[in-house]
């Protein structure tokens, strides 16, 4: 399949130039090359502007609530583990009101990829400061600047266990689609983090402030060490990796539990369950 | 000879109340007889004040007393905090020698538990088991029934821990055979087999038999035991149990599992309730089945973690914002738990709703002998579409029924968007407003009205004539029939709901319309069952017997205020 067999053909409603479109770009190619049909792939999101990309792709949808991107995909992936389950989500929806699912997930470790449109804001409800806004970052409602520390998400990934974390820029939308489809390919939970211009809102975090400090690692880095991993996820001022920047083999939850040694749930013939065997257990014959 | 007799046994939080009331009460199913069993419990793990009590009839009777004809004392403090709750001509038992009472003091029976126990089964923790035996004795049932109950508690055990239980059982029973009398029982008319179930295991048998595959939950009191028992027979019947993390995650979990095609439940108490109420919305705009049970107990915030309450009723009748279709189920008894679970199902499926299921601690916890013949649910049924789908399939097509077609991602060739924003027929964001308006129409109109014809009919005994006529929701059923039946000086009918909504208005009115005198009994303080009523029919009752204490009602608390016409 090509990209364009995943347009949807809704009406786009990000601004021009907003960063997202290059993520949108970058997700459609990834799912081209994954060879997965649009009816085996699922798409959730939570609300923001990034959560409305699964309306402009060409897949299954499932677009919930705030900060519940991840359960609802969970619950998804639980169900029916063989579909080919992507999170869409911006880093208040993912790391703000859903923290606490973006923490379990992480430890639940589902087969599932995360792409967290980072874009250091909050879009959507027009220019609040997100758990990621930078320290001083003057906003309506932060009027003085931001005076909470911005979380940082691949080091509290790397820290939580995550067993693949990845940094890419929606400026660069081959290298991001080739990180997709890495997220995509490895088994267990994939976060991919986004730097994402939000062009609107975000009058710090510009395009031309990512280009000046990013730039890709090479075949000389190792993501399998865990520590320099961390080390690396630390360089987070002047100039910013982007890349694998750790991944391990881990067991899936799928594995833990056995469901992969299951039919998927949604498979089960439930028109005729036969309960007489648990019956049994709170039987008692008069005697 | 008696036909109905109540045991409460009490003692402090680690004393095993709970396991040799168990024992019991197989032991008298065993033996023919029928049995009901409430816990008192208080939110702690050791120590305190808990009891199990059972009363045991020859027909079935559901209710609790307040009166136990036996009381068994584990340990010292027992005896004073229960000598009150003694029927008169009753049996107080206790252990002059542990618990240091004076040999000889009048008003109860020295049994030595503890030193029995360690007799016979080298250990004083055996002196449950002791009380156990002395039970069994005291009226005058086979120790076979015991010892085979025993047996069946302890299964998996190791052979040295069964048979000094056993041991231990026997030197009680022999021990009450040298007392005087026992007190025995009309003979059984019950018979057959019987189940001993409580209102959370009926809940589990019947969502594993509606094909849930998948149950998410925070643990809660009193909703914890049907989290274990799906747990208990999720591999043997192929459903994934997941504890979520928080509640919030237990409900979009869920509906995530049912919009890919799983049969889906969550189960929490008030507390956890609250925080799914966003979710129980995003069941409704996205139109995906849930299944939802609030296993009621005292609020507000933490309340009595261990007790009970029907406060949630207009909590549950509003969960979530906005306008939407939902059916909200009140069952009064395991057996109308385990068929208005199965219809909870097949409600949500059908409708693509959330569904709630309305319980609470007396309901969840109580053990009742309950007859298989009375387990009853229609064969289950699918609403969805899977394999080949029309080219031009749209999630939420719009016609007359308000129910578009439900494809599942992944087992339908087409693709399914879902969206909790305000949405298409294809499931895309809009803002149009005629969209909206028949979206709404669609979600809320069209749904209600075709779950309105469905509700299940309010339940109406000795209605006509009767000089008060006695009106409740979920647990109180039991309570309410025993008092109907059994209030002397005044000619008493009844009326159940076990679905409050859709709300069944003109049953209701018709019941009532011609009622001398009505009173709904709750156990809560605001009376929101007859503020229900007024608001659905116009109907002002008389009043309403209320109970707020975090106890349920027993059968002399509402023949008392039946007759003495306390009201509030
Ligand atoms: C429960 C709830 N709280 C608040 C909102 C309002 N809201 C919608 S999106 C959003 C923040 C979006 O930020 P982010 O996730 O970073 O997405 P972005 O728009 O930046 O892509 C907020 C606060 C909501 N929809 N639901
Ligand atoms: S507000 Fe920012 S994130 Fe949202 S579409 Fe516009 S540029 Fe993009
Ligand atoms: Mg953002």
């Amino acid at each position: 399949m090509n990209p364009e067999d995943f347009d949807t053909g809704d009406p786009i409603a990000w601004c021009p130039g907003c960063g997202n479109f290059g993520i949108l770009n970058a997700v459609k190619t990834a799912l081209a090359q994954s060879g997965r049909p649009p009816s085996q792939i699922l798409l959730v999101s939570g609300i923001g502007q990034a959560a409305k990309l699964p309306h402009y792709v060409n897949c299954n949808c499932f677009n919930g609530l705030h900060g519940r991107a991840l359960p609802a995909a969970a619950g998804a992936k639980i169900a029916n583990r063989e579909l080919t389950v992507v999170v869409a989500t911006g880093d208040g929806d993912c790391y703000g009101e859903g923290g606490n699912h973006f923490i379990h997930n992480i430890r639940r470790n589902l087969d599932i990829t995360v792409i967290v449109h980072d874009n250091q804001i909050y879009g959507l409800t027009k220019g609040q400061a997100s758990p990621t806004t930078d320290q001083g970052h003057i906003t309506k409602i932060q009027s003085a600047g931001v005076i909470l520390e911005p979380l940082r998400p691949l080091e509290l990934a790397i820290a939580m266990g995550a067993s693949f974390a990845a940094r890419g820029f929606s400026g660069d939308t081959e290298h991001l689609a080739g990180l997709i489809v890495k997220g995509m390919s490895h088994k267990g939970f994939a976060l991919i983090d986004v730097l994402q211009p939000c062009v609107s809102f975000n009058k710090v975090n510009t395009y031309q402030w990512y280009s000046k400090r990013v730039y890709k690692l090479d075949s000389s880095y190792n993501p399998a060490d865990r520590i320099a991993a961390f080390a690396k996820a630390c360089e987070l001022g002047d100039r910013i990796p982007l890349g694998v920047i750790y991944e391990t083999a881990k067991e899936t939850y799928e594995e833990k539990s056995g469901l992969d040694k299951r039919p998927p749930l949604v498979g089960a013939d439930i028109l005729n369950v036969d309960i007489n065997p648990a019956l049994k257990d709170f039987a008692v014959t008069a005697e | 000879m008696k036909n109905e007799l109540t045991i409460r046994i009490a003692g402090e939080a680690g004393q095993g109340m709970q396991t040799i009331g168990a024992v019991l009460c197989r032991a008298f199913i065993s033996a023919g007889l029928n049995v009901f069993a409430n816990q008192d419990y208080m939110s702690r793990i050791r120590g305190g004040n808990n009891f199990f009590q059972l009363r045991v009839c020859s027909k079935p009777v559901h209710a609790p007393r307040r009166r136990a004809d036996i009381i068994v004392a584990l340990d010292k403090a027992s005896v004073e905090l229960h000598r009150p709750a003694l029927a008169a001509g009753g049996l107080l038992v206790a252990d002059a020698k542990k618990y240091g009472l004076a040999a000889g003091t009048a008003g109860f029976a020295d049994v030595p538990l503890y030193a029995l126990a360690a007799q016979a089964a080298g250990a004083e923790l055996f002196m449950n088991s002791v009380a156990c035996g002395f039970l069994t004795g005291a009226t005058c049932t086979d120790f076979r029934h015991a010892e085979s109950a025993i047996r069946r508690a302890f299964e998996g055990k190791p052979a040295e821990i069964i048979s000094k239980n056993i041991a231990a059982a026997k030197a009680g029973y022999d021990f009450s055979l040298q007392q005087a009398d026992c007190r025995s029982f009309a003979p059984g008319a019950a018979g057959g087999e019987a189940l001993l179930l409580d209102g959370n295991g009926a809940m589990a048998l019947a969502a594993i038999k509606s094909g849930c595959k998948f149950y998410s939950a925070y643990p809660m009191s009193p909703s914890t035991g049907l989290m274990e028992t799906m747990s208990q027979y999720a591999e043997q019947f192929g459903i994934a149990v997941e504890q979520a993390e928080d509640e919030i995650a237990a409900v979009n979990m869920a509906i995530g599992a049912s919009f890919a095609g799983a049969r889906a439940m969550t189960a929490t108490s008030g507390g956890g309730f609250a925080l799914m109420t966003e979710g129980i919305s995003l069941a409704a705009m996205t139109e995906t089945p849930v299944v939802i049970a609030d296993m009621q107990r005292p609020a507000p915030a933490t309340g009595f973690p261990t007790r009970t309450e029907q406060a949630d009723l207009d909590f549950a009748l509003h969960a979530g914002h906005g306008e939407f279709a939902r059916a909200v189920f009140t069952p009064g008894t395991p057996e109308q738990a385990f068929a208005l679970t199965a219809k909870a199902f097949d409600t949500a499926e059908r409708y693509q709703i959330p569904v709630f299921i309305l319980s609470d601690q007396h309901l969840a916890e109580s053990y009742r002998s309950v007859r298989l013949s009375d387990l009853n649910m229609p064969p289950v049924k699918r609403y969805a579409l899977t394999g080949k789908i029309a080219p031009d399939y749209k999630r939420y097509a719009l016609n007359d029924t308000g129910i578009s077609p439900r494809a599942l991602p992944g087992l339908a060739d087409c693709v399914v968007y879902a969206d909790s924003d305000e949405h298409t027929e294809e499931g895309h964001i809009t803002e149009d407003a005629a969209v909206r308006a028949a979206m709404v129409r669609k979600r809320f109109h069209l749904k209600m009205a075709a779950l309105a014809r469905e509700t299940e009919k309010p339940q109406a005994v000795g209605v006509e004539n009767a000089d008060i006529v006695l009106v409740g929701f979920g647990s109180t059923y039991d309570v309410m029939r025993e008092a109907a039946e059994s209030a002397r000086t005044i000619k008493t009918g009844f009326i159940h709901l076990s679905q409050v909504w859709p709300f069944p208005a003109q049953e209701m009115e018709a019941l009532l319309k011609n009622a001398k005198k009505a009173v709904t009994v709750e156990n809560n303080a605001a009376g929101q069952l007859a503020r229900l009523i007024r608001r659905e029919t116009g109907i002002k009752l008389a009043g309403s017997i209320l109970k707020f204490d975090g106890r349920p009602f027993d059968l002399e608390y509402l023949v008392e205020a039946l007759e003495t016409g306390r009201l509030q």
